[in-house]
């Protein structure tokens, strides 16, 4: 039984093979019944509207069917029931399982108690694979990612997605950049996992610098929460913000990510340039899931 | 002039642990380890911050009437990797052995990261992996570094 949790856990070899299906599967190649008669459980512990749409819709293209457990208000965990209760149950009633969940480590648990597979879509501040997979995919699409400089801009202290990135970059022979907020840099102990995992960490202080020696700008939002005061947010957001203007020094190729929302990271004059890429990524979604769930029930 | 006394006396035990070796101001963390928090009837003796032949200064705890279990040594040895479990029967030293943390700690140690599922209510034992870079959780992927003693459960 194969459970899709950390990025981690992938290899090179399983990276690949899952892009390749997804680009398949994005020009038409799939069977639209290939998961008829199977069921999704979606238990989602945290609202996260896209996420959950895009695999509900990635089920639905395969020709499955989705439950869910209704608002987290209206379930049995209002009334205090484990998770690994709940898992234990739906799996029970399910062919795979989806699972959003505020703590971190929760999709690990949830494999000690189902029964069929579980996939991981965002456990706290922890790991969302299928996110990491997206923006490896938006990348290919793009250009090899072997020999490319990435660029990671925003909060690379908390922010789980690049750190996910990252990791499954190291699978790859590319030169990482990091440009960050003070206070709110790659945590050291991670930069030293990247380097010790083969890959160059160079981290920048000056955003044109950094802006225009990349192939691929990963954008990832500063939160508000963050800050003791508005002031201070606004300060630091409008310093790390990607405009128009600073991307007219960067290489032709380089492209822009975002896993949004964004909020106030990326000027919308900027949508409109060959350079962004967030929107196309958004899209990813679709066939990178149906990928995954094929994988897991096909 | 008078001799000083060689060594201040505390009496032998007739069965029991003596733990030694232990680093010196470790040893109330060994007892908490045993459960050991307050009044017990065992008799039991603390020596902290004694002279070693090996290492400077050690401490030593000796408890009459009790044999460890391999989770109170797993524990110990977490906090103490150098210390020695010797157990007395009839006055004498009957066996000597060195501790080793194991590999995988199931339940023995609380992950530092509050935002942990292993840190609910959930039907679950923590579960970490030594390695280099300190106590690795297997669930939520921190990394417990500092204080281990005061992270085991
Ligand atoms: N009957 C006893 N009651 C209390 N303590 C004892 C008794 N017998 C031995 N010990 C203590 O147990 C420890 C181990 O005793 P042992 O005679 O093996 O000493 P050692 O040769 O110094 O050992 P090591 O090489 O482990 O330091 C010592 O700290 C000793 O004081
Ligand atoms: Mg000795
Ligand atoms: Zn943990």
């Amino acid at each position: 039984m194969r459970h899709i949790i950390s990025i981690k856990e992938f290899e090179k070899e399983d990276i690949d093979a899952l892009l390749d299906r997804a680009r398949a599967i994005d020009a038409g190649n799939y069977d639209r019944h290939a998961l008829e008669d199977r069921i999704l459980g979606v238990l989602f512990f945290e609202p996260s509207t896209r996420t959950r749409m895009s695999f509900e819709a990635a089920m639905a293209r395969l020709g499955g069917k989705s439950i869910d457990m209704g608002g987290v208000e209206t379930s049995s965990v209002v009334k205090g029931e484990t998770l690994a209760d709940t898992v234990r149950v739906v799996s029970g009633y399910a062919d795979a399982i989806v699972l959003r969940h505020p703590k971190e480590g929760a999709a690990r648990l949830a494999t000690e108690f189902s029964s069929v597979p579980v996939i991981n879509a965002g456990d706290g501040a922890g790991q969302h694979p299928s996110q990491t997979l997206i923006d490896l995919y938006t990348i290919r699409q793009a250009m090899p990612i072997d020999g490319t400089d990435v660029g990671l801009l925003g909060d690379l202290r908390y922010g789980r997605t690049a750190h996910s990135l990252a990791y499954a970059l190291t699978n790859y022979d590319v030169t990482i950049h990091t440009l960050a907020p003070e206070s709110l840099e790659m945590p050291p102990n991670v930069i030293e996992d990247l380097r010790e995992r083969g890959v160059e960490v160079v981290e920048h202080t000056d955003i044109a610098e950094f802006a225009h020696n990349l192939d691929v700008m990963y954008v990832t939002r500063i939160q508000r929460e963050r800050f003791p005061d508005m002031a201070s947010y606004y300060a630091v957001a409008s310093s790390y913000r990607v405009t128009p203007e600073l991307l007219s020094g960067a290489r032709e190729r380089m492209i822009v990510l975002h896993p949004l929302p964004r909020v106030d990271e990326i000027d919308p004059r900027v949508d409109a340039l060959p350079h962004a890429r967030y929107f196309q990524q958004a899209r990813n979604g679709i066939p990178i899931r149906m990928a995954l769930l094929q994988e897991v029930m096909g | 002039m008078s001799e000083p006394p060689k060594s201040l006396q505390i009496s032998p035990i007739r069965n029991g642990t003596v733990i030694d070796h232990i680093p010196a101001g470790e040893a109330f963390n060994v007892l908490r380890i045993l459960g050991i928090t307050r009044a017990t009837k065992e008799t039991l003796s603390i020596a902290t911050n004694v002279a070693s032949a090996k290492a400077g200064r050690k401490d030593i705890v000796k408890i009459e009437n009790r044999e460890l279990k391999k989770e109170e040594v797993d524990r110990i040895a977490l906090i103490a990797p150098q210390a020695t479990i010797n157990i007395i029967r009839n006055y004498l030293v009957f066996d000597k052995k060195g501790v080793q943390i194991p590999k995988l700690l199931h339940g023995v140690v609380k992950c530092p990261n509050p935002g942990c599922i292993s840190n609910t209510n959930e039907p679950i034992q923590s579960r970490f992996e030594v390695t280099k870079k300190g106590l690795h959780c297997l669930y939520c992927d921190w990394y417990l570094t500092e204080d281990i003693a005061g992270h085991i459960i």
